[in-house]
């Protein structure tokens, strides 16, 4: 058995205020060889503040202000045959951090003969790779069940909704409040519900109180998209004021056993995820296809005044598109918050990435931001292969930029939509 | 509550740090979106773009501050760039999700500590105006703004005129006027033989030199650069809209009157509420010291929805200024 420790590195960013240090493991012969994959999270009493991943070198590095932390290495993310010396410590507690100081922390490993193999690489970056494909897909699948009512949403009225971010917000929150034990104490499965149907009502009166009589007054699109954003500041601020500043967890949220699949672990939350998310869009994409509302939502989208003209009830297909897209924004909300914890501000962190899916797909479509999302989901996770974890949003923000540069209506969308 | 210091703290903010480079920032804006129909909604990364480039330069590369404030210009003129040539071809709600995304862009990548090296990562920039500073001819103190407060503002001020000026002979000369045919009609100002994108283009330049010129002043008289979300994410870019629209777009003072009447007004909801909680006016279940804070933002987004509904045009606008749309 080979003793494996973990050494202080002198490397990396020293006036950085943070947590650093560098994996190393002694091959058969005593030398060093570094282990490439290994995760760390660091928290503050309330949430994840940052996390890092050691690069070739086995070195990591996380910026985090001035403070106390707790940091926990990921167990899943340590390769197979290596284990921590105390499999019951795999956090450290209460660590202080200086202005400037960038410090070590240890984590004692053991392995035992497949030493070498792990400090070959290639095949740790393929299931890497793959990794974080499967947490592409997941955010991808939750990017597009929040985008989908953008994209109706514009496509039926041809507003650019900035404040629908704030309907993800709504549902994650809505959550949280009927399932902590400070609101109601309901299960999550119920509690998820409940909010679904939140930020179903959530859309419906946005559309009714608010945009409807905008309509009718005769405000332009232009002044409607500033309006938008007036609401989306104000509901945020709001949601911030009710909810506080901190990320926080639904009740059930604890400690999952992963499973493996292949080469990869998964935890049975995120499998849910996956499901939950598929069975809805396969759901939503039948309705808007076969049932006579969703037909005519295609019409409106369409062609408003054809629709009108041939007897559709524009006014009622509008709500439904409310109602419809605020339930899956805040069902994407409920499972955002269960994949990263609830925060007041994750959607509008969230909505530039539905604008760049949705524009990616083609603005006004109905199936094109489901492709957009997970081309989206997949090249933010991917991205972090080669960039540092904390700009894998940029990527995604230039695909935007990229995609209108050559391709403006999108993948999906049809030349003539755009003027 | 010590209603005679709100009152006398909030009428400085008329003429404050704040009012004068959002007054700077503001016109640019207005000549975005006023004068040439431009939706604009990341003007904080112009700001950014323009600080940055002066901070940089002088913090790293030790040249002088005015070279700092060139290159800081000239970044501007590259972002503007990155910005339309993709977007002003389009409709006009696609400059609007990109200029977002790139002012994002811009505040994220310049924390990150990939760039720490250029750009002081999360601990941002400082030191880089002691040679703005050495200038600063006052020694007393006036109004209540300390000597090293006066220095950036007379200069600010001076800028803001500056700026009305430019605007003003710009807006009076045939550019000035095809620049209003496009926001009235772009189709017709190309039938009529105007370059739309150019011009457009050529707005969209000029408005983010201002941005960039709003952003230096306003580190230089910060003394730092830090790049949290409140100084250069989406909620500044949409102070600045809220203080243009209030003063009325598409006008030649709107945006410097709205300057100085929001930031007064922020200061004093922000002293009153600050007040009347410490005094127990109002409960401490109900606000606390840290949602005293939040209540500008509450104010803001309640004050641009507001305006939008019931007042587009302003205070002193003219409702037909503001008749475009798409």
């Amino acid at each position: 058995m080979a003793g494996l420790f973990m050494f202080p590195a002198s490397v990396g960013a020293q006036d950085e205020t943070g947590f650093t240090g560098q994996i190393n493991v002694r091959d058969g012969e005593g030398g060093k060889v570094p282990i490439e994959g290994i995760r760390f999270v660091v928290e503050d009493g309330s949430g994840v503040v940052g996390e890092g991943v050691t690069d070739a070198d086995g070195v990591f590095f996380i910026p985090v202000p001035a403070g106390t932390y707790s940091i926990a290495v990921d167990v899943d993310s340590i390769p197979e045959g290596i284990t921590l010396r105390n499999p019951d410590r795999p956090q450290l507690d209460d660590l202080d951090i200086n202005d400037g100081q960038s410090r070590n922390v240890l984590f004692p490993l053991l392995g035992e003969g497949v030493v070498s193999t792990v400090g070959a690489g290639g095949d740790g970056l393929a299931t890497r790779a793959l990794r974080l494909a499967i947490d592409g897909i997941i955010f991808g699948l939750i990017i597009a069940m929040c985008s989908i009512g953008l994209s109706l949403i514009f496509g039926t009225t041809g507003l650019t909704n900035f404040a629908h971010g704030e309907l993800v917000t709504v549902g994650a929150l809505g959550a949280l409040l009927f399932n902590s034990t400070g609101g109601f104490g309901i299960h999550i499965v119920l509690a998820a519900i409940l909010a679904v149907l939140l930020a179903a009502a959530a859309g419906g009166v946005n559309e009714k109180f608010l945009w409807r009589p905008l309509r009718r007054r005769g405000t332009g699109l232009i002044a409607m998209l500033v309006i938008s954003i007036g609401l989306s500041i104000l509901g945020r601020y709001v949601l911030l004021y009710l909810a506080g500043g901190n990320r926080q967890k639904y009740e059930q949220f604890g400690t999952q056993t992963p499973f493996e699949i292949g080469p990869v672990s998964m935890v049975p939350r995120d499998l849910w995820i996956i499901g939950l998310s598929v069975v809805t869009l396969v759901l939503v994409a039948l309705a808007v296809q076969r049932t006579k509302t969703g037909k005519a939502m295609r019409a409106v989208a369409d062609n408003r005044d054809l629709a009108e003209s041939s007897g559709i009830d524009v006014d009622r297909v509008i709500l439904t598109v409310w109602v419809m897209g605020g339930g899956l924004a805040g069902f994407g909300g409920v499972l955002f918050g269960l994949n990263q914890g609830i925060r007041w501000d994750m959607g509008f962190e969230l909505l530039l990435l539905m604008f760049a899916a949705v524009t990616l797909g083609g603005l006004g479509t109905a199936y094109g931001p489901l492709f957009g999302s997970l081309i989206v989901g997949l090249f933010i996770n991917l991205s972090t292969l080669v960039v540092p974890p904390e700009v894998k949003n940029v990527g995604a923000l230039l695909i935007l930029v990229v995609i209108l540069l050559v391709r403006p209506q999108g993948l999906f969308g049809q030349r003539e939509r755009i003027g | 509550m010590d209603w005679a210091g709100i009152l006398s703290e909030s009428a400085r903010q008329f003429v404050g740090i704040q009012a004068m480079y959002f007054a700077i920032a503001a016109i640019g804006l207005n000549i975005h979106f006023g004068f040439t129909g431009l939706l604009n909604f990341g003007h904080a990364g112009f700001l950014a773009v323009g600080a940055y480039g002066l901070g940089v330069t002088v913090f790293w590369l030790e040249w002088p501050w005015w070279v700092g404030i060139i290159v800081g210009l000239l970044a501007s003129i590259v972002f503007a760039l990155i910005l339309g040539i993709p977007t002003l071809r389009l409709r006009a709600d696609y400059l609007a999700i990109v200029t977002i995304a790139a002012a994002e862009i811009v505040r994220i990548s310049v924390r990150t500590t990939a760039l720490a090296d250029v750009t002081g990562g999360s601990n941002g920039l400082n030191g880089f105006n002691r040679d703005f500073t050495a200038l600063n001819p006052y020694n007393d103190s006036f109004l209540g703004f300390r000597p090293d407060q006066l220095w950036p503002l007379t200069v600010g001020w001076i800028i803001v005129l500056l700026s009305v000026g430019v605007t003003y002979l710009l807006m009076r000369s045939p550019w000035g006027r095809v620049l209003k045919a496009v926001r009235e009609d772009e189709d017709a100002a190309r039938a009529l033989g105007k370059n739309a994108y150019s011009i457009k283009m050529q707005s969209l330049i000029l408005g983010g030199i201002f941005g960039a010129l709003a952003g230096m002043i306003w580190v230089l008289a910060q003394g730092s650069i830090q790049p949290s979300p409140q100084d250069f994410g989406a909620p500044k870019t949409f102070f600045i809209w809220v203080a243009m629209i209030l003063g009325g777009t598409g006008r030649l003072w709107g945006p410097v009157i709205g300057s100085m009447i929001f930031s007064a007004l922020l200061q004093f909801t922000d002293l009153t509420l600050r007040g009347a909680v410490s005094a127990g006016y109002i409960p401490e279940w109900l606000m606390d010291g840290v949602q005293v804070g939040q209540m500008r933002f509450i104010l803001m987004g309640l004050g641009l929805m507001l305006l939008m509904v019931f007042r587009p045009q302003g205070i002193f606008g003219d409702r037909r200024e503001m008749a475009l749309d798409v």
